[in-house]
């Protein structure tokens, strides 16, 4: 399917030197029009929280009066790094959707292998399996493990986070590996393994570095489910200096009277930018790994 | 899935040359290494989700309130407690209506711009890029994010409504109930009609494009290719994405959570987030698993709705 994407993508375009008629003029303004307001209305908030977010908390209780950018300040960004401490929860985020991604591209990699080039019995079990727990709602399994994670001393912890974490990544990670594997020609391995090299060394040296591409796509979309979390961090992280990036938001300048929304608006820019760099490099990417296997 | 119709023979048995026990040693031997480098995966997908269930469906049948000291088998009590006790129901008609409106705006919207991106046109990798960009961020962002347009004094929302004297102008949005998920399915599609978007215009590039030239030929109006061509070559995508919106929408629960705590009062509760609210205000863990429970069966019957209603199998998005 990504190939097919690539050389849709790529097709040249046809010449349009044919003359444009008046309905034909309006219908080309028309999509163009279309064009504008999809691009507006996707990134018109972003300008709107980056305005707010440069505002002092006077200007912004004074409401709004203009929708172009006023005097600018940055002290909204560094009260959150200074007197929020919001770069503790930034980290924290790194360091869970990190190791999450780890974790997943490991695991991922090797039942992608068996999934793609062993004869293991039972293959449609264990994918409609994984297949189910793509669809396991996240809510079902909060309660059991803050249970349980109470008995082990996992609570509060990063690896009880980053376990409960993988239920993000593993589904989609595994149909990606196993679907990259399986079109590397045999030839390769097969090539090694009359060497005499172990099967779990072929896979290692010969296998992954050709399928590279497909674990870095797999890497990143874990990255990004994971920098997303909200629900698992806001269950099993207690204390504040373990929260992550996403539940440091929600509670920055929490008081019973006032929200603020200069800390928060900072602080959404601020978690949004890696993602935005991520998609404007990555774009293609992420864009064929979230829809390869969809379609036969 | 490709992976599970590519059944080969391993690399390592070469049965036409290796006599017939060997053959079987070598297809032995796969099979374990296959099994041990599977397992690691089946058992962390187990621990965290054949676990929670069972657990879910044990304590569901409990008393488990860590506020009481009531204890035991309790039967049905907990599933009677749904229909009893005036939250439940709302709450599953609230998620309902919520599923049904957001995925059909979503996937309307989708399928405008997906249509819009499959023409060529100069700057399309960029407008790309920018309709893409709200599905990347993070829920709490897109929350945050519409509950700054929203909010009364600055934001953009009743700012614009003031200048072009429109109604609604001094609305609290987020403190009267249709106000309130109006708020909510704004910003819910803001965040995942790109996702629809993507996964269409993937769809839609598998189309060949010589189906469309045969079609003009034959003299089909535009609407009658779309109808009669691109939707049902569509219809794959269509089911992926659907499927994945559709219970992703069932389970909302950061937008909900950020912008409204199910409020003003419960008008904007949703079943996640009474289900989150049973473990950790409530500590009920009997009732809490008993929410957990009909969440996972409502979720296998919407996948089982669509792996019926489109009759193709569904793979991983």
């Amino acid at each position: 399917m990504s190939a097919a994407t690539e050389v849709a993508l790529r097709a040249p375009r046809k010449s349009q030197a044919r003359a444009l008629t008046p309905g034909k003029l309006a219908r080309k303004t028309g999509f163009f029009l279309l064009l504008a307001i999809f691009v507006i209305v996707s990134l018109f908030p972003f300008y709107w929280i980056v305005d707010t977010s440069l505002k002092t908390p006077q200007e912004i209780d004074a409401g709004t009066t203009s929708l172009l950018p006023g005097h600018v300040t940055f002290s909204n960004y560094i009260d959150d790094f200074t007197q929020q401490d919001f770069i503790r929860p930034l980290l924290n985020s790194v360091l869970v959707a990190g190791c999450t991604t780890i974790v997943t591209v490991l695991l991922a990699a090797l039942a992608g292998y068996a999934l793609a080039r062993t004869e293991i019995r039972l293959k449609p079990v264990w994918l409609g399996f994984i297949l189910l727990a793509n669809f396991f709602p996240v809510i079902a399994i909060v309660g059991p493990l803050f249970r349980i994670y109470v008995h082990i001393g996992l609570l509060d912890s990063y690896p009880g986070l980053i376990i409960a974490d993988l239920i993000y990544t593993l589904p989609l990670a595994t149909f990606l590996m196993s679907s990259y594997f399986s079109q590397i020609p045999k030839s390769l391995e097969e090539a090694a393994l009359v060497d005499g090299s172990t099967r779990l060394r072929t896979l290692r040296k010969i296998i992954i570095p050709v399928a590279l591409p497909g674990v870095f796509t797999t890497a990143i979309l874990a990255f990004m489910f994971t920098w997303n979390d909200f629900i698992l961090t806001l269950s099993f992280m207690t204390s504040p200096s373990r929260y992550l990036a996403t539940q440091a938001i929600v509670s920055l300048g929490q008081s019973p009277y006032a929200i603020y929304y200069n800390l928060i608006d900072a602080a959404v820019v601020i978690i949004s930018v890696p993602i935005a760099v991520l998609v404007l490099f990555a774009q293609r990417r992420i864009v064929s790994g979230l829809t390869a296997g969809s379609f036969r | 899935m490709a992976a599970d119709q590519q059944a080969v023979a391993p690399p390592g048995s070469r049965r036409t040359r290796a006599g017939r026990g060997n053959a079987q040693t070598l297809l032995a031997s796969d099979r374990r290494f296959g099994y041990m480098i599977i397992a690691p995966l089946l058992i962390v997908l187990l621990v965290i989700t054949a676990y929670p269930l069972i657990y879910n469906i044990y304590n569901s049948f409990q008393h488990d309130n860590l506020l009481s000291f009531q204890r035991g088998f309790a039967g049905l009590a907990n599933y009677a407690e749904l229909f009893t006790n005036n939250q439940f129901l709302p709450a599953l008609e609230h998620t309902l209506g919520f599923t049904v409106v957001s995925v059909v705006i979503e996937t309307l919207i989708g399928l405008g711009i997906a249509l819009a991106l499959n023409k060529k046109f100069r700057g399309r990798g960029l407008v790309r890029a920018a309709v893409f960009i709200p599905w990347a961020v993070p829920t709490v962002v897109s929350a945050e994010l519409w509950r700054t347009m929203f909010d009364p004094q600055q934001g953009f929302v009743n700012f614009v409504l003031t200048k072009l004297h429109l109604p609604l102008a001094t609305t609290t949005w987020l403190d009267s109930t249709w106000t309130a998920w109006a708020a909510i399915l704004v910003a819910d599609a803001w965040r995942n009609t790109p996702f629809i978007a993507i996964v269409l215009l993937a769809g839609l590039q598998v189309i060949p494009s010589d189906i469309y030239e045969a079609a003009k030929i034959d003299g089909a109006n535009a609407w009658n290719t779309f109808r009669r061509l691109t939707l049902p070559l569509l219809k794959p995508a269509l089911m992926v994405a659907l499927l994945f919106r559709t219970i992703q929408s069932f389970m909302v629960f950061d937008v909900v959570y950020i912008m409204t705590s199910g409020g003003p009062g419960t008008s904007t509760n949703v079943l996640a987030y009474l289900n989150w609210k049973a473990f950790f205000t409530l500590f009920d863990y009997g009732y809490g698993g008993a929410v957990s429970v009909s969440l996972v069966i409502i979720a296998l019957l919407i996948a089982g709705v669509y792996v019926r209603l489109f009759r193709v199998e569904p793979a991983a998005a």
